[in-house]
């Protein structure tokens, strides 16, 4: 068991307005921490925090927010 | 009401790999099932509706007219420096297809082969038993069901849920995805309405293009694919050349499509005891262009042979249902392996060289290189490389 894990450091904001559904972001990201429902659902305790699915997102929907 | 207990196979999405999967399946007498995520087979598209012409003939149909909406004969092509290319075909070399149309007819071909087809339901997870992908877990109208089957196909696209929730080694190297944007126009002046329009240049679509497909007079998708891990968006890199264009500035916007274009990332397997994936989920995607739906048909039907005979057989693990990669392979898979090397060459060129490129190739080299002829394009680049050098000697 970690100390900490990643997930709880940053959180991963949808723009819901921005958002097309297109699966891109789930279909980039290397630790399945992102499945698409209605939108994509972000998984915090599989999230490594790469931000492979921020720069792929043809809109720019996504951010990772860092406390 | 509409799902039985138990299939010979399920194809999880109704796409075209899916649906080409079903009719060729269920004419060998297979009891099929396809699942569709969406409300509505045939939304919405991630691409750029692009097909070419005689693709549909491997399961023995003819696309009908309702199917496409532009027949196209040849291509504009500009280089960084927007010097004009011109591909003539001289004769239809392929159509624009209307996706929502087209999709619903692959589907209903599938029903008439004798397939179940129902949409809106979401397959949110597999039956794994003893090693062997047993069936789908899914929601109907807010009824969960257990789906049990002798072959699952996850036809479920680039993000495949069923792969993933099966444990399969998917790729997801962004480099080997390209980020795609698109908007269906109307009102805007086309070059030509039968001929397609491509644009390359690391400021206007980095490593990828940017594409004009005519849907009609003064109607088309106007879409673009970047590499993955751009910093900015897509989104940017398109509006960037609309706003640039006022043939397209003052257009109006139809539809707005986006999603991700595996242009990389060949599978040597794509099978597992009792599933196997086709079309974009299996990277079926044809690399320097990154058309998909040709593939995906192609695949569809190679697969439904493979299930029947591994079905017939009594059979179907990884090592039975392995035949699909062997005929996959030969048939497909190494020509598009060649032609991921010219565009791993081809993103390698600078703006310049590609200016270079395009100034003195002819019409015949560039078909031999779309076609994956990586020695044409080395040879091209050198006697460039060469008539350059001389220039800078002697000039």
């Amino acid at each position: 068991m970690p100390f900490f894990k990643v997930g709880d450091l940053v959180k991963l904001i949808v723009d819901k307005n921005k958002c097309l559904s297109c699966g891109g972001c789930v279909s980039v990201c290397p630790k399945q921490a992102l499945e698409l429902k209605k939108y994509p659902e972000w998984d915090k305790d599989k999230c490594i925090s790469c931000e492979v699915c921020v720069k792929f997102c043809p809109v720019g929907a996504l951010k990772l927010k860092r406390d | 009401m509409f799902i039985e207990p138990e299939y010979d196979v399920i194809v999880v999405g109704a796409g075209p790999s899916g649906t080409s999967t079903a009719i060729t399946a269920a004419r060998l007498g297979l009891n099929v099932l396809v699942l569709e995520k969406q409300q509505q087979v045939g939304m919405f598209k991630r691409c750029a509706e692009g097909f070419a012409w005689g693709l549909i003939e491997s399961l023995e149909l003819k696309l009908p007219r309702k199917c496409w909406t532009q027949e196209i004969d040849g291509s504009y092509i500009y280089a960084p420096n927007m010097k004009e290319f011109l591909i003539d075909m001289g004769k239809t070399s392929g159509y624009v297809l209307e996706r929502r149309v087209f999709d619903k007819w692959l589907a209903e071909e599938a029903v008439k082969a004798g397939a179940r087809l129902i949409a809106d339901v979401n397959v949110y997870d597999v039956i794994k038993d003893k090693g062997f992908i047993k069936g789908v877990k899914a929601n109907f109208l807010g009824e969960d069901y257990e789906v049990k089957s002798k072959v699952v196909v996850a036809a479920d696209g680039v993000e495949s849920l069923v792969g993933r929730k099966a444990g399969f080694p998917l790729i997801n190297n962004p480099v080997l995805m390209d980020s795609g944007f698109q908007y269906e126009m109307a009102g805007i002046e086309l070059k030509d309405p039968h001929k397609l329009e491509f644009y390359l240049g690391t400021k206007v679509a980095p490593r990828g293009y940017l594409w004009v497909f005519p849907k009609g007079e003064n109607k088309a998708n106007v879409g673009i694919g970047i590499i993955g891990n751009s910093p900015e968006t897509a989104k940017k890199y398109l509006d960037d050349f609309i706003t640039k264009h006022d043939r397209f500035s003052r257009g109006s916007v139809l539809e707005v499509n986006a999603g991700a274009i595996p242009v990389g990332g060949l599978m040597k397997n794509m099978v597992m005891n009792g599933l196997i994936l086709v079309g974009d989920a299996a990277h079926q995607v044809y690399p320097i262009h990154g058309g998909g739906i040709g593939e995906a048909i192609t695949a569809g039907n190679m697969a439904g042979k493979v299930i029947w005979h591994c079905i017939e057989k009594g059979d179907w693990s990884e090592e039975r249902l392995g035949d699909y990669n062997k005929l996959w392979w030969d048939k497909r898979g190494n020509a598009l392996a060649k032609s991921e090397k010219v565009r791993e060459t081809i993103e390698k060129m600078s703006d310049e060289q590609l200016n270079m490129l395009a100034a003195s190739i002819t019409k015949d080299d560039l078909m031999k290189i779309v076609d994956g002829n990586v020695a044409i394009l080395t040879k091209t680049l050198l006697k460039f490389g060469a008539k350059n050098l001389q220039k800078k000697i002697f000039g």
